[in-house]
């Protein structure tokens, strides 16, 4: 469904990423691993388009992406919910999602306020709450059902489950759960390498701007030994 | 605590419906013609505080749209009174006079200008937007200035004001009124479209653009929208000071005006529904008194606008309406 092909980007002069190619295929759940700045961040950035690749194609679902704004990228079926979450801050939970609410994916079932509700219930107690006034682990369920209420056919996660409490992150990732067992495709960046694996189909490992390294489930390939040598853990 | 919240809007609403009868009775019917000026300047300053307030979009030429919206009123009367053609044309007095012609070709006008001049300006952000905004309003300063036709800087003055079926506007009372149920219903207006999916979006594009854009959505609609709306309501507001003074000249569309009007929205508090309104009147009337003490009026009323701008980041209306309500 997200094909990648010899993806280089970079932020002015530095050169991020050196040549990426990968795919998604529908309804399949990849896992982004690598240190930090080697590039899990920027090629999301790319495909959603803030980021434009330098060099290379990108394509969704047949179509070339790399040259097209954000909005159009998004309209085409691409949630994305960045590293530092930007939620509207005064506009409330409930405004944050119904402003941008869409059926982009064309779906079958199409996610509104209420059903990420569903998913979340801890938002929805928090309805009429401003953005500025969430938590941390708020704030992210916030931007997790604001990518959904547009209803994509790919998430891209970056970082969902950073510097949250192990309680807030374990309903994250009933969350992620449901959305996988829903046939959601998504890309995704994670700390909690075992967590995250333990729902993915395949993972990547970036080094510096290439992907070094990747395995399909069960990842009995990867080994203490890979993760020691690319992610030094 | 919901009753007590009431309680000091009707207050305020009561007092500007029994103004000028207060005024009257206290035997200062001269301040009726500064309270109208108050509400028309309230109603520009509210349609900057659209674009600014909750735009974040940073117009320092929004008196070109007051401009534009002034001088189709003022040149369409200077002509009728006259018994002139206008572009060749004689124009029928008593149609063409009609408060129910000129404001609203005024407003279309102004609405016209802030479509072309946005769609250029709204390519560009901050500080550029601020420049850009800026040189079209000399522009069309400079324009008016040199047009000799209408009295060029010293601009024309006006024999009586716009008719409307049914209402005396030449009678200062009545022409009050009007101008407060206009200021209403446009505050009502804004209210209702800024709740509005609409409204939201335009706020979710001053917060973060980008992440806008990440979900799907082309702010550019929105904010061009927003701005020929904020541009037709300043265009409305130069059409009634035109009438209400009886005089047009470029000092309307001044720089420095556009410069009032954002100090207006600043001390009345940004994207707050009645801040500017509240702006515009301590401004006109802090003026009107301190002049009577000093020319130098600036002197007192400057270290007043830093104090307000530091101790209330939503202005006066922040300071005396929400006690520790939101941030």
């Amino acid at each position: 469904m997200l094909v990648l092909n010899d993806i280089k980007s970079r932020y002015g002069r530095a050169r991020v990423l050196h040549g990426i190619s990968l795919h998604v295929g529908a309804g399949e759940m990849v896992a982004l691993m690598g240190r930090n700045g080697m590039g899990k961040s920027t090629l999301m950035r790319s495909i959603i388009g803030l980021t434009p690749p330098a060099h290379g194609s990108i394509t969704f679902a047949g179509r070339a992406i790399h040259t097209l704004p954000p909005y159009k990228i998004a309209r085409l079926g691409i949630g994305y919910v960045p590293e530092n979450r930007e939620i509207f801050p005064s506009l409330t939970v409930r405004e944050n999602m119904e402003t941008v609410a869409a059926d982009y994916g064309r779906v079958m079932d199409p996610y509104t306020p209420e059903r990420v509700f569903s998913i979340f219930p801890r938002l929805r107690e928090r309805h009429d709450h401003r953005g500025n006034e969430l938590s941390g682990g708020e704030q992210q369920m916030l931007a997790i059902g604001r990518a959904l209420v547009i209803n994509p056919l790919l998430l891209l996660l970056d970082e969902a489950t950073e510097g949250l409490a192990p309680i807030l992150c374990e309903e994250i990732w009933q969350g992620l759960a449901l959305l996988k067992k829903r046939s959601m495709a998504i890309l995704m960046a994670d700390r909690n390498i075992d967590a995250m694996l333990a729902i993915s189909d395949r993972c990547l490992i970036l080094e510096k701007g290439r992907v070094v390294w990747q395995a399909e489930k069960p990842f009995s390939a990867f080994t203490d030994k890979v993760r020691c040598r690319y992610l030094g853990v | 605590m919901e009753v007590k919240k009431y309680i000091l809007p009707t207050a305020i609403l009561c007092l500007g419906l029994l103004l000028p009868q207060l005024l009257d009775f206290f035997g200062l019917q001269y301040l009726l013609s500064l309270a109208t000026r108050a509400l028309i300047y309230g109603l520009a300053a509210s349609s900057l505080n659209l674009i600014l307030g909750y735009g974040g979009l940073v117009s320092l030429g929004h008196a070109v749209f007051m401009g534009i919206g002034g001088y189709t009123a003022g040149i369409l009367l200077y002509h009728i009174q006259a018994g002139s053609r206008i572009l060749g044309l004689l124009l029928p007095g008593s149609f063409w006079n009609s408060a129910l012609i000129a404001w609203p070709l005024a407003i279309v006008l102004a609405a016209l200008f802030a479509l072309v001049t946005g769609l250029i300006s709204l390519r560009t952000r901050g500080m550029h937007f601020i420049m850009i905004t800026l040189a079209f309003a000399q522009m069309v300063y400079f324009f008016f200035t040199s047009l000799d036709a209408y009295g060029g800087s010293d601009g024309i003055s006006l024999y009586g004001r716009n008719t409307l079926p049914g209402l005396d506007l030449d009678n200062d009372q009545v022409f009050y009124y009007l101008c407060l149920v206009i200021l209403l219903i446009v505050l009502f207006l804004m209210h209702r479209i800024l709740q509005a999916r609409f409204g939201r979006a335009f706020i979710a594009g001053r917060e973060n653009i980008v992440r806008l854009q990440a979900l799907g959505i082309a702010p550019l609609g929105y904010q061009l929208s927003a701005y020929c709306l904020s541009g037709a309501v300043a265009g409305l507001a130069g059409a009634l000071l035109v009438n209400q003074g009886e005089f047009v000249s470029p000092d309307i569309l001044h720089w420095t005006r556009s410069g009032e009007l954002m100090v207006m929205v600043l001390v009345g508090g940004m994207a707050r529904l009645f801040g500017p309104v509240l702006g515009a009147v301590v401004l006109l009337f802090l003026e009107e008194y301190l002049a009577m003490y000093t020319d130098h009026w600036m002197v007192i009323f400057g270290p007043f606008l830093i104090l307000v701008v530091l101790f209330g980041r939503s202005g006066l209306y922040g300071l005396l309406f929400e006690k520790g309500e939101r941030s």
